[in-house]
């Protein structure tokens, strides 16, 4: 299989704080990649690395590796156009404060996309890949921020398809959201896989389970274990890894 | 009963406060409107010819100073301050932003007349010898209010544009916004409100300010027909001939105040109405 991102030594501090130490892991292109372990494990810095959001954090030292495509994104990559590859979603869905329509279109302008029919079919595409076109698709121009929460999560993630990105990273994004909103927000990460690189960092044992190709369990700043989401939930190699997935901590 | 001394006292103090500024107003248009019932209201307000020793008054000039050196301050004060307030919150490191903050804030507390003295000695002489004319004009009163202004305009964009939720920002980055494109497209959209509030105070403040102006502007009663041309505003009117004014003429400058406080008020109800939007 390809691989998408290889990171090597990532080491990851804020001040002295460690966050993730001694990190070295591949993700493969177009799989599902579910990230694991209880909070404070460096699973949110891991993932702001990748796309380089950790920068606005000013306290915060990254040294090692991320190559994407063999690329480092640290070095190799204009930060614009790494965030434009690698998508992101959080936690908190964060529309931006304006309409359903400007908030698709508002990446794909910055990168010089202006044409008006094809900003259209891109809403529209882009709507209907995350499951959400039918519910909005008479009220494109009325604000986001009128959508309900797992709405507003959808558009998050229709928002970074229309980038056009080859890897999309979640952060917990089903956390404020109730069981049929969540269910949707999985039901759309599956179908993404066909295009996508999906790295996802949840709380949710259950949901790494339904939904990943692989797991990687973090833990107190390490990378415990990372292996097909069979065996980490069936024969984990690591007595941690079994602790947790089968809910004995955590 | 001790409880209900203090309420009720309180009670008192606070009124007071309020009837001060309800019997000013009164005041000012029981000394001033009976000339507007005198000589008619629309030949006060655009005529152009203020000679109180002939009955004539005119205010015309003076409302048309007030709003070129206004006018003048906010071309010149809004880009600075808007600048400098997105340059502190946006891109300032953290230890940089406590140190100016401040330091602006001490600009609104230097007196005016401080402002107007460095506008005459060092101002007026540059305009005098690069623009011409005298140097008391439009342009000089404009570039001091412009800096008066400046503290109130900084101050509440910064406050606006930090109550901005930082996750705003995130997910504009997120998309491969650049930093510039972010503050452009979505920060200062959302703040807008606020932004627009601290110009239209920063107006108010302009219209209203008196002793820098009158140090700067040459004063001259008529209409300015350039930027280097002598101007007299409506404050400035007041504070000058109040000294000696009787009568009618007394009459007519409370009427310029009348016509300010129109000005004053619906700035400010303008600018409460846009942050209450919020």
């Amino acid at each position: 299989m390809n691989k998408k991102f290889t990171i090597r030594d990532l080491n990851i501090r804020y001040d002295h704080q460690v966050a993730l130490s001694d990190c070295n892991m591949d993700v493969f292109a177009n799989e599902i990649l579910g990230v694991i372990g209880p909070s404070n494990s460096g699973k949110t810095s891991f993932l702001r690395t990748l796309n380089r959001m950790i920068d606005l954090n000013n306290q915060a030292v990254v040294e090692g590796e991320v190559l994407m495509d063999g690329k480092d994104v640290f070095i190799d990559l204009s930060v614009e156009d790494l965030r434009k590859r690698v998508g992101m979603v959080f936690a908190s869905p964060i529309c931006l404060p304006m309409s359903i329509y400007e908030n698709i279109v508002y990446g794909p302008r910055r990168h010089g996309r202006r044409k008006k029919d094809e900003l259209d079919s891109l809403v529209e595409e882009s709507l209907k890949a995350s499951f959400l076109w039918d519910e909005v698709k008479n009220r494109l121009h009325t604000s986001a921020l009128r959508l309900s929460g797992g709405q507003q999560q959808r558009l998050c993630i229709a928002r970074s398809l229309a980038n056009d990105p080859e890897v999309i990273l979640f952060d917990e994004p089903c956390s404020g959201l109730d069981p049929i909103s969540t269910a949707k927000v999985e039901e759309a990460l599956v179908e993404l896989k066909q295009k996508y690189t999906i790295i996802f960092v949840t709380n949710n044992v259950k949901q790494a389970a339904r939904i990943s190709d692989r797991v990687a369990f973090f833990l107190m700043s390490q990378l415990i274990e990372l292996d097909q989401t069979q065996t980490i939930f069936t024969s984990p190699n690591d007595k941690r890894t079994e602790d947790y997935v089968s809910g004995r901590f955590g | 009963m001790k409880e209900k001394l203090i309420q009720k006292s309180l009670f008192l103090i606070a009124t007071s406060a309020i009837s001060i500024l309800v019997l000013i107003t009164f005041f000012i248009f029981k000394e001033g409107s009976p000339l507007f019932l005198k000589k008619g209201f629309f030949s006060v307000v655009f005529g152009s010819d203020w000679s109180p020793i002939e009955g004539h008054f005119g205010v015309w000039p003076f409302i048309v100073g007030s709003i070129w050196v206004t006018v003048g301050a906010l071309v010149l004060g809004v880009p600075l301050a808007l600048a400098c307030s997105i340059f502190l919150v946006e891109f300032a490191p953290k230890k940089l932003r406590l140190w100016v903050k401040p330091a602006i804030e001490l600009l609104a507390g230097i007196p005016s007349v401080v402002y107007g003295f460095i506008g005459v000695v060092i101002l007026v002489p540059l305009i005098r010898v690069y623009f011409g004319g005298t140097g008391f004009s439009v342009l000089a009163s404009s570039v001091v209010l412009a800096i008066m202004i400046l503290p109130t305009i900084i101050g509440i964009s910064m406050d606006s544009l930090s109550a901005v939720p930082p996750s705003y920002r995130e997910g504009s980055l997120a998309l491969g916004a650049t930093p510039w494109q972010t503050v452009y497209r979505v920060v200062l959209p959302a703040a807008r409100s606020g932004v627009l509030a601290s110009v239209i105070l920063g107006m108010g403040r302009a219209i209203g300010e008196t002793m820098a102006v009158i140090m700067v502007a040459g004063n001259a009663v008529r209409i300015p027909g350039a930027l280097t041309d002598s101007v007299r505003t409506l404050t400035s009117n007041i504070a000058l001939e109040m000294g000696y004014a009787i009568g009618d003429h007394r009459m007519a400058l409370f009427a310029t105040g009348i016509i300010l406080f129109g000005f004053i008020m619906v700035l400010n109800i303008s600018a409460n109405l846009l942050t209450r939007k919020k």
